[in-house]
């Protein structure tokens, strides 16, 4: 392994040149190695969250195609028309009284912040402090600015103007989702928000992170003080129903007993009033998402945001009954452009197509971005919705700019987040930064250098769990002797038939599967280790169960849609239609007296409704793996 | 990671095209393109242990014309031949660990942080920056600083997962 080059140095110092090079090499394969691995895991967090944001855009559907199917007798259409039951025409006045915050007495015990209107400069630091402090503010407070925030957002327009000044900067954030260190650290660096501090929020202030709700009051009283210098736009996560999914549902429910069905409600009509877009200089757009080759600013500037539903269809039994069909129609191709806005992603190829993987919006290309940015003779396009490595990216020859701020987004380790400062030059100046949550800094090649991904793979098998029996279906196709054995090569072929992830399973085998034999995998054995507990429930009928668990991420959606006043429990009667709707869509036959022996096992008090923890917890994937 | 020995050798060939496609679709910006500076990180996950040297000499004969990109057509033959001649081979640990006893010049039984930079930047296919700091970081004692080298060299041979 001598080098050709030749040594500076006398034949003395060769054998120090020879083994520091050897080293060299050792240490920048074994950096290679890593990087190729956080890559992949990488991969597998991204491949499973947008799989299940296909998941929810097809409960959309879902709910949409019984809208359209059921006829007006059917006991089912009752029920659906009950959960949506939010699309009743009702005047905001008689909302404005539900919402009222002043028959909610403070009790002397309380520690937390009091807040006094009109909000202050002062009253929003110190809201700031006090969440920092890990206190909660009071339900009555929490309505009062929810309640103002409201009346300030239905007078603003869907497109928000901004003009820098000479000297003056204004800030870009990305998604923050519910990260409360982030946007700590964001005003730690960057100075809180004034009249000579403007910032943008770009979408996706909730879900996922533990503290939505504080980063939401935050950028509310911040709203409230400085409207002219505070801008936010709406993200796809500012959504109730993509609520009821990503947690921030259940932050609210957990934390305010009471009054979150109230504060919830709230949160539903503000999130249908928060600005779509935000233009500086008329030069560069801000949305959450990206564009499509329909998008037009101008028919977006026009339309009823507030009414908009991802959907469309949802809304149609609920319109204006002397609407022309036609009218509907245009509605529904506007909405489409907003839904664009929110949920669309850039890719490398010219054109404009579907965004399957997310199940809505569009992938856009280099030419899209040209075309649309063109007409409207705007320069750059920033957005946010895709975790990046580096907290920014830039594509399609810089005219698109990804800004991501919730760091460590996937596990500990996995990125940085940062934000943009931007003068009246538009020239993009990025920040970066991650909020550790270990002592001593770690490099990010360093995190990765002991053991595996222990979460990439407890998600991973969970989901490989959840398809057992189409993935037994699919190896037993390669098995034709049914030895009970298959290569590993069709075991990776299969597996990625039925999960379609698009994973390098091959690559990710030596973690997943314990025991080969000369190149040959035990297909039944493997399931069995994948280490998932079975369920207590004893049920009559075991493809109920199996359906259930292909539906496992979208189970307790659906339950929380159907407890519509938020009780934490649905009626037996609930339940049966529930099933027989999900039944139904999904082409399964499942018999009236399975459904009935479900929810008698499942109604463990017996007192005649299931609670909803309880049925979740029946059915808990628990990775037992993990307790070894 | 080669799972069978007994298969044609048509069938290696493919096996071969398939580790090499997998390990540049993870790097790949447009479907058949990867940045140059991406190819020392493909080649040793692949396996391979080339110098920095070596490195250019594969990149001058696969790069399109400068460009800064390297396109599958040309990095596939390269590759598989360097691949099936085993070009660039691991090193032995023992050679590994001897390294770093030639370095330690008092026979400590660890090297200081200074010593190792020294080394590491001036000798060899010195490191940057960036690099030094980051190997600094990731072996140096947390307590006492120094590098433990006996730890790194059972750490750097062990597979990191893959």
């Amino acid at each position: 392994f001598v080098s050709k080059k030749n040594s500076k140095k006398g034949s003395k110092q060769d054998s120090v040149y020879i083994a520091a090079l050897l080293i060299q090499r050792w240490y920048r394969q074994y950096v290679a190695r890593l990087e190729m691995r956080r890559r992949c895991t990488w991969n597998i967090f991204q491949s499973i969250e947008y799989a299940g944001e296909q998941d929810q855009i097809k409960l959309y559907n879902f709910f949409g195609f019984l809208m359209d199917h059921f006829t007006p007798a059917s006991s089912e259409r009752n029920l659906i028309s009950h959960i949506f039951r939010e699309n009743e025409i009702c005047r905001d006045t008689d909302w404005e009284r539900y919402f009222c915050y002043k028959s909610i007495e403070v009790p002397e015990s309380y520690t937390g912040p009091h807040l006094t209107f009109p909000m202050t400069f002062c009253g929003v630091s110190k809201l700031v402090e006090a969440f920092k402090h890990k206190q909660q503010l009071h339900a009555r407070y929490v309505l009062q600015i929810l309640g103002e925030t409201w009346r300030l957002l239905r007078i603003l327009p869907n497109i928000n103007y901004v003009s820098i000044c000479h000297n003056q900067e204004i800030t870009i954030c990305g998604d923050l989702h519910g990260q409360f260190e982030d946007l700590l650290l964001i005003f730690y660096k960057n100075g809180l928000p004034s009249s000579e501090k403007p910032y943008v929020f770009n979408g996706d202030f909730v879900d996922r992170g533990k503290n939505s709700l504080e980063i939401l009051l935050i950028l509310f009283g911040f709203l409230l003080v400085y409207p002219n210098d505070v801008h936010l736009n709406r993200g796809n996560h500012e959504d109730h129903i993509v609520n009821l999914r990503y947690g921030f549902t259940k932050e609210i429910l957990g934390k305010y007993r009471v009054h979150g069905k109230k504060i919830l409600k709230l949160l539903q009509k503000i999130f249908s009033w928060l600005p779509l877009a935000t233009v500086i200089d008329n030069k560069v757009l801000i949305v959450h998402g990206g564009i499509s080759d329909m998008t037009d600013l101008n028919v977006i500037a026009r339309v009823d945001r507030h009414k908009v539903r991802e959907d469309c269809k949802m809304n149609k039994s609920d319109s204006d009954s002397d609407s022309e069909p036609e009218g509907k129609e245009t509605d529904e191709r506007e909405w489409k452009q907003i839904v664009d806005l929110l949920w669309s992603d850039p890719m490398p190829q010219n054109g404009c197509i579907p965004n399957e993987v997310r199940g809505g919006g569009c992938y856009f290309g280099p030419d899209v971005t040209e075309e649309v940015l063109e007409r409207h003779n705007l320069q750059l396009l920033i957005r946010s919705h895709e975790c990046k490595q580096d907290g920014y990216e830039f594509c399609h020859n810089r005219k698109v700019l990804t800004i991501f701020s919730a760091s460590n987004y996937y596990e500990v380790g996995s990125n940085r987040g940062a934000y943009i400062r931007m003068g009246c030059d538009l020239v993009p100046h990025f920040i970066q930064y991650q909020a550790s949550r270990t002592c001593r800094e770690l490099t990010l090649r360093q995190r990765y250098a002991a053991k595996t991904s222990d979460i990439t793979f407890k998600s991973l098998r969970e989901t490989l769990f959840v398809h057992k029996s189409d993935l037994i279906s699919a190896f037993k196709e390669f098995d034709p002797n049914n030895t009970g054995m298959i290569s590993l090569r069709h075991w990776a072929s299969a597996t990625e038939n039925i999960l379609n992830l698009g994973l390098p399973w091959r690559v990710l085998r030596s973690q997943l599967v314990n025991s080969t034999k000369y190149g040959m995998v035990d297909y039944q054995q493997w399931i069995r280790e994948l280490s998932i507990t079975e369920p207590k429930l004893e049920i009559s009928d075991a493809s109920i169960l199996d359906t259930m668990y292909k539906n496992h991420s979208n189970l307790e959606t659906i339950f929380r849609i159907i407890d519509t006043d938020h009780s934490g429990s649905i009626s037996f009667e609930e339940f049966r239609q529930t099933w027989k709707l999900l039944s139904s869509h999904l082409k399964t036959e499942i018999s009236d007296e399975a459904i009935a022996d479900l929810a008698q096992s499942i109604d463990f008090n017996k007192d005649g409704s299931i609670d909803i923890n309880e049925f979740m917890e029946a059915f808990r994937l628990v990775d037992l793996s993990a307790h070894t | 990671m080669v799972e069978s020995n007994n298969q044609s050798a048509e069938n290696t060939m493919s096996e071969v095209h398939k580790r090499i496609k997998a390990a540049f679709e993870r790097f790949k910006l447009s479907p058949n393109t990867v940045d140059v500076r991406e190819i020392g990180t493909i080649m040793y996950s692949l396996g391979c242990f080339p110098s920095q040297a070596d490195l250019h000499d594969f990149i001058a004969e696969v790069e399109e014309d400068h460009s800064g990109f390297i396109h599958l057509d040309r990095f596939l033959p390269a590759m598989t031949k360097v691949l099936l001649e085993h070009k660039f081979p691991p090193i032995p640990k023992e050679h590994l660990f001897q390294a770093f006893e030639v370095l330690d010049k008092d026979s400590k039984g660890y090297l200081e942080p200074e010593e190792l930079t020294k080394y590491m930047t001036q000798e060899g296919e010195p490191f940057s920056q960036e690099e030094m700091d980051e190997m600094l970081t990731a072996f140096s004692d947390q307590e006492t600083n120094v590098i433990y080298y006996k730890d790194i060299v059972s750490q750097l041979t062990i597979d990191p997962g893959n």
